[in-house]
């Protein structure tokens, strides 16, 4: 059964696939301008002579009617040649594995500084006796999830990079350059998992099974941590693929912000540039890491929490 | 419940905290030594300049855009110089040039001692490769292509003469081998790839070399040992004096100012104006010179029927008013257009005499071809209204918002539309629009021709018929002495303002903004970066 409801799955994130890469190409037809006339007009020059547009336009195959040239690309992307980047020739797929290491390594550091703060936050705003703390502290996430990113961002800079030296404004090198772009996207993510957590919290409190463990003698602290945080946690699984998400498109602001190599840079340059290949190549990697976690997560979530598993038609709780 | 005032009351102390943070420390940076001034440049040293874009490419022959030119242009030198003072060609690494009487001959005579970066002497056979391989890059090259357009043959009788023949007058191609764009690489790169020459595979001509180019990341030049042909308009010959530039792009505007400031960067041109007084006093410098060429203009489209009618036109330009909105929008530097060049164009006049901002005259005109006011304000004709449509995509946006209130006095409607280059192109391209509006850089009047002639390669006033002004803009295409194209450039710029073809607002200037420890770093004469005689004071 196991095996049927996986087979499932992936077809559903093949599709899931499809339909991404599909809807952005046409979205990218759509939108005015093409990769020729904007690589022939380049800066601020306006001589753009029509001959050299039309000649680029036809070597690039923008000239083709819109089903040929999806279809070619789509044929092309099934056998894994994304194509070359119109403004650079490299293959898209090259560019996307280069631009991969520092992201990953921003997205990775962020994802353990949004857990952390996130974490540590709602639970403090659980343990907090004293009420105005408290409203303090229960106050911060939704805060930290309204301001924009790149605000967190420049804020972070001026603070951290300009009046007080401690780290760098741009760039990729060394460790100093990951902790503020870091911290500007961990700060929004944290608070989405605080908010969650703390939801949890709440209503895990509120569970019978919890009254008679204070009533065996447990402190709060203990009440708190070592009973309720544990399944208030579980249901915070299934974000997963909604933080990811966060993380990815913070990823995309804090990279300009910072001026930092990344998908997120790579991305936002193709999209100005109508840089096709490359566009897709990004929106098809993005939804595989998608539809991967989502997967993942499906599949570790009744290994957790031992109410949950696999029925005919659909999860219910035992 | 009773919460929500002790929770707001937290968020407002949270907010003022963050903006505390912010306001707090005061001043443009501590008190950095400033260097004493020393007039003697110092050898070493690497200077580190901030860049908005990258346009993916570095290779001089086939870059358009400022900041690609200000990697592009350190590595290659050219035939000839650009005085910027004064706008006249000199030798450069051809001493001597000859021009025939209609301008379709031209003749170098180079230097003998001139190397490429490996080694390769610069001789007449390399000129050769190097005009013939712009032309087979095409499109990608469309500068040096545009430059050398009508191009017939190139002969070289011996190692250190080049005759290069046109089926057309050109005279715009001696300013032309001034250029970044027809700067000279090594034969050996004339095999290399169009998109390895992009991404830094190229061997150059100029004071520096490519070192390393990651795309979207930045650049870094160093000196080329063995240098000693500097252009007799710097103020050495000799090898640079930098061991290194290196080029960061960063695209966010408040982080170039912050990185200035805290001293990341050592200099940029890409200080937005709001933010130029912080960097007033004796830590920073800056430089403004305004960008040769056509300036920022509102083409009016003339195939389409209203702005066919030259009162129409003429009455758009008088109805703007150039002063206020410089005075109001713009810089301290930025100053209106006084002809359809700018001043820092050689062959410049200025034509403010005739180039005014008088509503009551355009009223008359507009009243004289039968455009009275309607009741809303605009004028209207057989039942059409006096309504155009712009899309545009340079900033300041406010600049055409500021027309648009002008002309509504006056009762002309300018629809706007903001968009990126991408949406202006597509708009723009089955030629319908009513105006479209831009500037074009190049330190030679020719680019009028460009820009407006109907054989020119951007014609963006559309016409199809052939008039007077197009004979004279044809016509200082061909002159070569200097008195003589300057009475023609007078009579083509001024006519282009009587005859209504161009409506100018203002002049496009570049700042460079700098630590004081930076010296020696300055503009050529097409307002490009020129780094040869920077160095850096310790």
């Amino acid at each position: 059964m196991w095996g049927r409801y996986i087979a499932r799955r992936i077809g559903q994130g093949v599709i899931v696939l499809w339909a991404a890469y599909t809807i952005s190409f046409l979205i990218l037809y759509l939108l005015p301008g093409d990769a020729a006339t904007l690589f022939a007009g380049g800066g601020d020059q306006e001589a753009i002579d029509p001959e050299l547009v039309a000649q680029l336009r036809s070597e690039l195959g923008l000239d083709r009617p819109l089903y040929e040239q999806y279809l070619v690309a789509l044929g092309k992307a099934l056998t894994g040649d994304f194509g070359v980047s119109t403004q650079t020739g490299r293959p898209a797929s090259d560019l996307l594995l280069e631009s991969l290491p520092p992201t990953l390594a921003l997205t990775a550091f962020a994802f353990v500084l949004s857990v952390v703060f996130g974490v540590v936050l709602a639970l403090s705003a659980s343990l907090a006796r004293a009420q105005w703390l408290r409203n303090v502290l229960s106050s911060l996430p939704p805060l930290g999830v309204s301001i924009p990113v790149f605000w967190i961002g420049l804020l972070l800079l001026q603070a951290f990079s300009f009046r007080i030296r401690l780290f760098p404004s741009m760039g990729n090198e060394g460790f100093e350059s990951l902790v503020l772009p870091a911290i500007t996207i961990a700060i929004p993510s944290g608070a989405f998992i605080a908010q969650l957590l703390s939801r949890s919290l709440r209503s895990t409190l509120a569970q019978p099974y919890v009254e008679i463990v204070r009533a065996k003698g447990a402190s709060e602290r203990r009440v708190q941590l070592g009973h309720a945080f544990r399944n208030a946690a579980i249901p915070s699984l299934t974000m997963v693929g909604v933080l990811i998400g966060g993380l990815l498109s913070g990823a995309v602001v804090t990279e300009t912000v910072f001026s930092r190599l990344g998908i997120g840079r790579l991305v936002v340059t193709a999209v100005n540039n109508r840089d096709v290949p490359v566009v897709q190549t990004v929106v098809v990697f993005a939804a595989l890491v998608f539809v991967v976690a989502n997967l993942v997560v499906d599949l570790v979530y009744p290994l957790i929490d031992r109410r949950i598993t696999l029925a005919r038609t659909a999860f219910v709780a035992a | 419940m009773s919460f929500t005032r002790p929770r707001t009351a937290a968020l407002a102390a949270i907010g003022v905290v963050a903006l505390a943070l912010t306001a707090c420390a005061t001043g443009a940076g501590d008190a950095a030594p400033t260097a004493s001034a020393e007039a003697e440049p110092v050898t070493g040293g690497n200077l580190t300049f901030a860049i908005s874009v990258d346009s993916q490419c570095i290779d001089p022959q086939q870059v358009g855009n400022n900041d690609a030119i200000a990697i592009a242009r350190q590595t290659v030198a050219s035939l000839t110089i650009q005085d910027p003072e004064t706008g006249e060609i000199l030798p450069w690494l051809a001493t001597d040039y000859e021009v025939n009487d209609d301008a379709t001959s031209f003749t170098f005579t180079l230097q003998d001692g001139p190397t490429y970066a490996d080694g390769e002497p610069i001789d007449a056979a390399s000129v050769k490769t190097n005009f013939e391989a712009i032309q087979a890059l095409g499109a990608k090259a469309s500068l040096g292509s545009s430059y050398l357009a009508d191009l017939e043959s190139i002969e070289v009788p011996d190692e250190q003469t080049v005759i290069v023949n046109f089926s057309e007058p050109s005279a715009q191609f001696l300013q032309a081998t001034s250029t970044f764009s027809l700067g000279l690489l090594s034969p050996a790169t004339a095999a290399v790839s169009q998109a390895d020459r992009c991404l830094g595979d190229y061997i150059g001509s100029g004071p520096f070399s490519v070192q390393s180019y990651t795309p979207n990341e930045g650049a870094v030049l160093e000196r080329r040992e063995g240098y000693e042909w500097g252009p007799s308009t710097a103020a050495h010959t000799g090898e640079a004096y930098l061991d290194t530039i290196t080029y960061k792009v960063v695209p966010e505007s408040g982080n170039r100012t912050g990185s200035l400031q805290s001293g990341q960067i050592d200099a940029t041109t890409g200080i937005a104006t709001a933010d130029a007084v912080l960097f007033e006093g004796e830590d920073f410098w800056s430089l403004n010179r305004a960008n040769p060429g056509s300036v920022y203009n509102l083409y009016a489209n003339q195939s389409t029927e209203k702005l066919a009618d030259e009162n129409v036109r003429l009455a758009i330009q008088k109805g703007i008013d150039r002063e206020q909105i410089t005075s109001t929008l713009l810089g301290p530097d930025d100053v209106p257009a006084v002809s359809p060049l700018a001043s820092s164009t050689p062959y410049f006049t200025d034509l403010s005499d005739v180039l005014e901002y008088d509503p009551k005259a355009a009223a008359e005109l507009l009243e004289e071809s039968g455009w009275t006011e309607g009741d809303d304000g605009i004028r209207e004709k057989d039942g059409e209204k006096l309504s155009f449509h712009v899309t545009y995509w340079q900033s300041p946006k406010e600049v055409l918002e500021l027309v648009q209130q002008q002309l509504r006095q006056i009762g002309i409607d300018l629809q706007l539309t903001f968009a990126s280059i991408a949406d202006v192109q597509a708009a723009n391209a089955d030629g319908t629009y009513d105006f479209s509006y831009g500037n074009l850089t190049r330190a030679d009047p020719d680019v009028l021709r460009t820009v407006f002639s109907v054989s020119g390669t951007n014609n963006a006033t559309k016409r199809t018929e052939p008039a007077e002004i197009d004979e004279l803009l044809d016509e200082q295409a061909a002159i070569i002495d200097p008195a003589e194209r300057q009475k023609v450039v007078d009579e083509a710029a001024e006519l282009l303002i009587t005859g209504g073809y161009s409506i100018p607002i203002y002049q496009l200037s570049t700042t460079i903004t700098a630590a004081s420890k930076v010296q020696g770093l300055g503009f050529e004469a097409s307002s490009r970066l020129d780094f040869y005689d920077a160095w850096i004071a310790e």
